[in-house]
């Protein structure tokens, strides 16, 4: 089925809550809200015609001129071989959607990760945990305002251009040498 | 016998070493024991240095799982920060002498990924470096010259001279590391 | 029910005497740093010592940024870090990557250059299951199998040198096409490297696949029924081995795949259950006989005198919010690339779903019951690099 012929589905089996598919640009999604949410999955998974077995991708986008975050979720059919795009966007402020992981087991990691690089809470996950970074990390990543501490435990996370840090340690090895010359000289 | 031994890379020294002092950096060298450090691609080429073409066992080293077992660490990949503490950790638990190879350009200097939030930029940072290798990734060659300059190192340590003082800072491209224990 | 407050430094020997006695169960890092585990990947064992309760994953010690790093480069700029997504089967990634910018862009590429990257991208392939199988076999016990392995992987990494000029991280693909012809003489070498595989194919499988104790520790281990594959969204060997015969080569074709004869091998649980982790083992072992046959085609099919190289703009700008999915079939399942263009000459955001992300979240349902030398075997079988997991 293509695109627009799933769309169509879903809106004559959910009416007004679906709106339309938006324009192709490469490819074409399908927005919804948060709130209809799990019960588009649900659907999207049990219809016999869409039979939509596996989340194959779930991906979240930052637009902060747009003041938005997008969480896209890539959807694949194994019995009928065909795909299909929903996005749901959410504001930056306080991004949060109800986690599709009682549909697809596969969201479960999918999910920490979005909320561990991205900061987006999931309702419902079982276990929202960082994944990627260490637990005690602060911040984001891959959020675009996103900042880079000076340290993390004492680790330094800049390093000193290797030519600067040679002309360092020369000069630490004049002054130590100096320094012997000076003791040798009133004995 | 005592014999006069030459290097001409980096600076020029001449250490007479004792009969003794032979014998024993001769064993030492002919058995350095590497522990399997491989994070990333370059623990692949380690793999295969320790492969059946490059092969390192004939220089007598063959890989232990476990740091207390082994002389060399051979930090072969990226090192992240997650991933820093457990580094120390292990350079830690390695017996004295101990000596480390930093493999590749992202153990170095962070490699490619200066712009990553996540990567140490350097794995002197943490512990400190005996041997440099650059490569990304290093062949198996490269890094077999690294291993036979550790051998070279080895070959001038006098059995009486303590190799590390505690207390003393050792002055290095990355932060200054101080020995603790 | 109260949650047990796992014993601390300054309780009292009696209260953690009785905590242990309730559990009667250690909790055990496995790795970061094992020889076994694939990569730097942890797992907490919840175990008596033999048998396992649960086995939790943790990764995230090889995470890399290269998400927020594909933000920052140009296009043509971030073909090398995709070599370091997948190292050991990095054309794969490379090709992800230029499919995925090449549908941005609108680009069709040469001929020549889809046999090339085919060419290059079969060699990888048969690279990857060796360093798979080799390591897999060494984590059952059996440690003679790797260097073979090596061997022969040395043979195909002198191959690849020679077309690109690296041996691991090869950076050959380009946006649009490749970056070096084959070399004269080329086609005969791997000709010949094509007539000595096939036979060591033979003798591996007698050594190792078919050998008693090499089936008897692996069939009936994990068996992954087809549906609950699906359900996690496994991919590649993983999932064909379970009994789904889905191939993106074969069903959704891409690049010059659809002008070459091939089989798809699909686990029918010839010693144990179907989707068993042999049966994982047998579909890469046999996925390496079917490259070895595309490879043949290739060859003599790749037209001659063509141009490598695309029509790409010097500057690659593309329109904001235009957005391209590609799926690759890489050595280790479906590498699927979402690629947002943003305003300048570089991405709004890249994301990369491997096949071995995926293949951690099944771990933990998989290994209630397990003893600690099964979970090894079935960690191999599942064939996960860390920098997959991690990016």
């Amino acid at each position: 089925m293509t695109f627009e012929e799933i769309q169509q589905r879903l809106a004559a089996k959910l009416g007004e809550r679906i709106g339309a598919l938006s324009p192709a640009n490469k490819d074409p999604f399908l927005v919804v809200q948060a709130a209809d949410l799990v019960a588009v999955c649900r659907l999207l998974k049990d219809d016999p015609d869409l039979a939509f077995d596996c989340l194959m991708n779930l991906s979240t986008v930052d637009w902060p001129k747009k003041n938005q975050i997008e969480v896209v979720y890539h959807l694949w059919s194994y019995p009928k071989r065909h795909s299909f795009i929903l996005k749901v966007q959410l504001d930056r402020a306080g991004p949060e959607v109800p986690s599709v992981e009682p549909v697809w087991k596969s969201a479960n990691w999918l999910e920490r990760e979005q909320f561990d690089l991205m900061g987006v809470q999931f309702n419902g996950h079982p276990d929202l945990r960082r994944i990627m970074m260490p637990d005690d990390w602060v911040g984001h990543p891959l959020r675009k305002d996103y900042k880079e501490e000076a340290q993390w435990h004492n680790i330094t996370t800049t390093r000193e251009n290797s030519l600067e840090g040679y002309v360092r340690l020369d000069e630490l090895a004049k002054k130590a040498a100096e320094a012997a010359a000076k003791k040798e000289v009133p004995s | 016998m005592a014999k006069d031994y030459q290097q001409d890379f980096g600076s020029i020294i001449t250490s007479k070493t004792s009969f003794i002092d032979e014998i024993i950096n001769l064993a030492r060298k002919s058995s350095i024991f590497y522990l399997l450090f491989g994070l990333a691609c370059c623990g692949i080429e380690l793999m295969q240095t320790g492969g059946p073409r490059a092969d390192i066992d004939r220089f007598g080293s063959v890989p232990r799982a476990t740091p207390r077992q082994s002389d060399l660490m051979i930090v072969a990949g990226t090192l992240t920060y997650k991933m820093a503490e457990r580094c120390r950790l292990l350079y830690e638990q390695m017996a004295e002498p101990k000596y480390v190879i930093s493999m590749g350009s992202c153990a170095s200097c962070g490699g490619l990924f200066q712009y990553a939030y996540s990567v140490c930029k350097g794995v002197d940072k943490l512990v400190p470096v005996d041997i440099y290798v650059p490569g990304c990734p290093p062949r198996p060659e490269a890094l077999t010259e690294g291993l036979m300059r550790v051998q070279d190192k080895i070959v001038r340590e006098r059995w009486f001279a303590a190799r590390q003082k505690v207390g003393q800072p050792r002055p290095g491209l990355g932060i200054d590391y101080k020995v603790t224990a | 029910m109260k949650p047990l407050e796992l014993p601390t430094m300054d309780m009292e020997n009696k209260e953690v005497l009785r905590r242990i006695e309730i559990t009667g169960d250690m909790l055990l890092n496995m790795g970061p740093q094992h020889p076994s585990t694939h990569g730097v990947i942890n797992f907490l064992v919840q175990t008596d010592g033999e048998v396992m309760k649960r086995a939790i994953p943790e990764v995230g010690y090889l995470h890399r940024s290269l998400e927020k790093i594909g933000e920052r480069c140009t296009y043509n700029g971030f073909m090398p870090y995709t070599d370091r997504v997948d190292y050991i089967a990095a054309m794969f990634a490379n090709q992800g990557w230029a499919m995925a910018v090449e549908r941005l862009l609108g680009l069709q590429v040469p001929k020549r250059a889809e046999y090339c990257r085919v060419i290059a991208c079969e060699l990888n392939r048969i690279s990857s299951h060796l360093v798979s199988v080799g390591t897999m076999a060494m984590d059952i016990g059996a440690v003679t199998p790797f260097p073979y392995a090596l061997r022969e992987r040395e043979f195909i990494n002198d191959l690849l040198e020679e077309l690109c000029g690296a041996r691991l991280t090869y950076n050959y693909l380009r946006i649009g096409g490749v970056a070096f012809d084959l070399p004269s003489g080329y086609e005969e070498k791997v000709s010949s490297f094509l007539d000595h595989f096939e036979k060591i194919l033979d003798e591996f499988n007698r050594l190792i696949t078919y050998n008693e104790i090499f089936i008897k520790r692996l069939a009936h281990l994990a068996p992954i029924p087809g549906p609950m594959a699906i359900e996690y969204c496994l991919a590649g060997p993983n999932l064909r081995a379970s009994g789904v015969g889905f191939d993106v080569r074969k069903d959704l074709p891409y690049s010059v795949y659809p002008d070459f004869q091939f089989d798809v091998p699909v686990g029918k649980g010839e010693v144990g259950t179907v989707g068993d982790s042999w049966d994982r083992f047998w579909c890469r072992v046999e996925e390496m006989r079917q490259s070895c046959r595309i490879l043949r085609q290739a060859l003599a099919q790749i037209p001659r005198d063509a141009q490598i190289m695309g029509k790409v703009p010097r500057k690659i700008k593309l329109p904001e919010g235009a957005e391209a999915y590609s799926r690759i079939e890489s050595a280790r399942g479906d590498m699927q690339y979402y690629v947002v263009a943003g305003p300048g000459e570089n991405a709004h955001r890249v994301k990369i779903r491997t096949g071995s992300f995926t293949a951690m979240g099944i771990i933990d349902a998989l290994s209630r019951g397990l003893m600690i030398a099964d979970l090894v075997a079935l960690i191999a079988s599942l064939d996960v690099v860390a920098p997959e997991i991690d990016r």
